[in-house]
């Protein structure tokens, strides 16, 4: 498929840029580098992050604060950094702050609870930056205002949804929940109405979709560009970024990357012809400095030399999943769970992990959520003692929307009901509605093995532990909503012995960061994960192709990371040229090892 | 006409369906609400997770917060006495409380 390369004057018609995808797709590279370019042609430009664990000081060289700050060796260019996870302590410590000495530790404790959920992290954000769009005054003395994130159709809604405040927050009966998050921003709901009319006016504002040649990342993109469509932000354009053509015909490895590329982007071929699309070739990983961003969109810039000093660098010691899953299976019975962000293995690893106890065994059962399912598939019937079921997100969802819907909608007027199903469209919805279905599976552990593709986070953890400690308190009267399971299942996981978390990330900067996000939260909820699983690792893969080994370099960084500062207990696992398929590709991946002399080094 | 208060406990919402549960007794307990707000009553709702201020300046509400933590929410009081603590009214009790907020005040059992 022939596109044009990215080239920022094409996205930058307008004042406001954002860029928008999954974590992971190169927001903040991109961004910057079309900040650059935009000044390196004369203009005036803010450049704002929010990237909660961003290295943004590093790629431009100078502390950032959450004010403009000016870029050495880029002048017209100024850049701020909003951290949405302290915007959101901070907005947190606005609305309990006054509260410390008036309200018992008890209810302060329970107040931040509400308030940790990613709503909240999410709206702080908005909030953060409608001061830079809704206010005419706060950004005029720059010709362009480039953002590594774009705000969320969930958010944007409840925007719009907000000027019913007066009606829904003073006086009418049926609050709703993500409204509750914007109780405290009330004052500035005249700059919110200004954001959501600049973000829906396409002389305004561009939205650049960000995405990889991966099926998952481009799907994601295409549900992206649907929502904000539906909500008027319709100027678009989508950047793929890292297309990949290899140098090496003979190299298996970067033969098998660039046609899993191709066949990505063929499949995505609707969305591709329905905006402005670019590609931007892939690049080494790490952009470093101003240079490095200008080279990433001058593709005569790159330089080809591979990296010195990859041949001295040794592995940390780390084991196969095969490894991990003989510390596991002693027990004979429990529940093991793949966490991480999506597009990162998790479905692929708890795969292989059920067919290796199968294969030793034992009686395992597999549920996944993986919407195309295949991996799963493909097992069905094909080992004795492994049985399979599947969690559809969106029809759990559905079901779970539906139900609430038909016992509360009902009774509501039509703008409380409109409010309802919003806050049914919720991330927290989701999630609850999955962590139901999640429940009905773990409470089969006790015999035999339970493989779980998903877990649910911390912040849900918490939430049902305050609920079961409310119900606890009326033993008597309550008729609880939840099977026994439910209820038993935080003492469950929180049992080292029974459930085994298994965090999986790539060795890349942001789903490392994104992995260690989940284990924190995770924590909080005094839960430990047992393990990381680092996934599609290029080490060893002996490419003769330049571009790869620089990323294989690339990766010693964030495996080092891993290693020291994350997990106590940690798998390798290669990139795959081929997507394992059945039992014994699955066996045969959980197996692979870094070559034991590199090992023993 | 009465004026109903209630003070919820720091839920995502009013109706508990951002939650991991959903309790039956809340999200009729807020459908009974909004009709009696549409018959005339006056409902102030206060959820602690949003307008914490509200119970700080109850000096009632704190001294029941001080003395039974945050178990003692909800409290549902009809002019400014207490009708119920700590849960809301279930199937049963609500047509008692539906004509208490009304002011048809009849036998209680």
């Amino acid at each position: 498929m022939k596109l044009p390369t990215y080239q920022p004057e094409a996205a930058s018609t307008t004042r406001f840029l954002f860029f928008t995808g999954k974590g992971g797709v190169g927001k903040t590279s991109l961004s910057c580098a079309t900040a650059l370019k935009l000044v390196d042609a004369g203009k005036r430009v803010l450049l704002v992050s929010t990237d909660p664990a961003s290295n943004l000081d590093e790629v431009l060289g100078t502390k950032l604060t959450n004010a403009p700050t000016p870029i050495p060796g880029a002048p017209g260019l100024d850049a701020l950094n909003i951290n949405p996870v302290e915007a959101a302590a901070a907005y947190r410590e606005r609305l309990i702050g006054p509260m410390r000495n008036l309200l018992p530790e008890a209810a302060l404790r329970s107040m931040e609870e509400q308030l940790s959920g990613s709503c909240t992290v999410e709206i702080a954000a908005f909030d953060e930056f409608s001061g830079l769009i809704g206010d005419p005054e706060a950004a005029k003395a720059y010709d362009h205002v480039v953002f590594d994130t774009a705000p969320t159709g969930h958010t944007l809604r409840l925007m719009s949804l907000a000027k019913a405040w007066d009606q829904f927050l003073d006086k009418n009966t049926s609050g709703t929940s993500c409204l509750g998050p914007l109780a405290g921003l009330e004052k500035q709901r005249g700059i919110y109405e200004a954001t959501v009319n600049t973000l829906a006016d396409a002389k305004a504002t561009t939205l650049v979709l960000v995405s990889r040649p991966q099926l998952s990342a481009l799907r994601e993109a295409e549900r992206t560009s649907q929502e904000l469509r539906a909500l008027g932000v319709a100027n678009q354009c989508l950047v793929i970024n890292g297309r990949f053509e290899t140098e090496c015909p003979e190299d298996v490895t970067a033969q098998a990357m660039q046609k899993r590329g191709e066949d990505a982007m063929q499949a995505a071929q609707a969305l591709i012809s329905s905006m402005p699309s670019f590609i931007v070739p892939l690049c080494s990983i790490n952009i470093l400095g101003i240079g490095g961003l200008r080279a990433l969109l001058d593709d005569t810039a790159e330089a080809s030399a591979v990296p010195t000093g990859s041949a001295d660098w040794n592995p940390p010691a780390m084991q196969s999943l095969a490894d991990l899953v003989t510390g596991i299976e002693k027990q004979g019975h429990g529940v093991i769970m793949t966490m991480g962000k999506g597009g990162v293995g998790k479905t692929t690893v708890a795969a292989a992990i059920a067919v290796l106890l199968a294969k030793r065994g034992h009686s395992v059962h597999l549920s996944t959520t993986d919407p195309a399912a295949h991996i799963a598939q493909t097992l069905a019937g094909q080992l004795e003692g492994l049985t399979l079921s599947k969690i559809d997100p969106a029809a759990e969802t559905a079901a779970y929307t539906a139900e609430v819907m038909a016992n509360q909608g009902a009774q509501m007027d039509a703008a409380g009901r409109s409010l309802l199903e919003e806050d049914l469209r919720s991330p927290c919805t989701e999630e609850i509605a999955v962590f139901r279905a999640f429940a009905r599976e773990v409470g089969q552990g006790t015999q035999r093995f339970v493989v779980l593709d998903t877990a649910p986070t911390g912040h849900t953890l918490l939430l049902l532990d305050a609920s079961e400690a409310y119900h606890r308190e009326l033993e008597r009267q309550a008729r609880s909503t939840q099977p026994e399971e439910v209820l038993r299942l935080l003492d469950h996981l929180r049992d080292p012995a029974f459930t085994h978390i298994l965090l999986v990330t790539l060795p890349e900067a942001t789903p490392v960061h994104e992995a260690a996000a989940l284990q924190d939260d995770l924590r909080r909820a005094h839960i430990e994960p047992f393990a990381w699983v680092i996934n599609q690792s290029l080490l060893q893969s002996g490419s003769c192709d330049p571009l790869l080994r620089r990323r294989e370099h690339a990766e010693h960084r964030y495996i080092q990371e891993v290693v020291e500062k994350q997990a106590p207990h940690n798998a390798w696992l290669p990139w795959q040229a081929e997507e394992p398929v059945g039992p014994d590709a699955l066996a045969h991946l959980a197996s692979s090892n870094l070559l034991s002399a590199t090992r023993q080094a | 006409m009465k004026t109903i208060q209630v003070y919820d406990p720091p839920m995502c919402c009013s109706t508990g369906i951002c939650g991991p549960t959903v309790d039956p007794d809340l999200v009729n307990f807020a459908a009974a609400l909004s009709q009696l707000a549409n018959m005339g009553v006056k409902i102030e709702r206060q959820n602690l997770g949003q307008k914490p201020m509200a119970f700080a300046t109850n000096a009632a509400v704190k001294a029941l917060l001080e003395k039974e933590g945050t178990s003692v929410l909800p409290l549902i009081f009809i002019d400014g006495e207490i009708y119920m603590k700590g849960r809301y009214p279930n199937h049963d009790e609500r047509p008692v409380f539906f004509r208490a907020a009304l002011g048809q005040e009849e036998a209680k059992s």
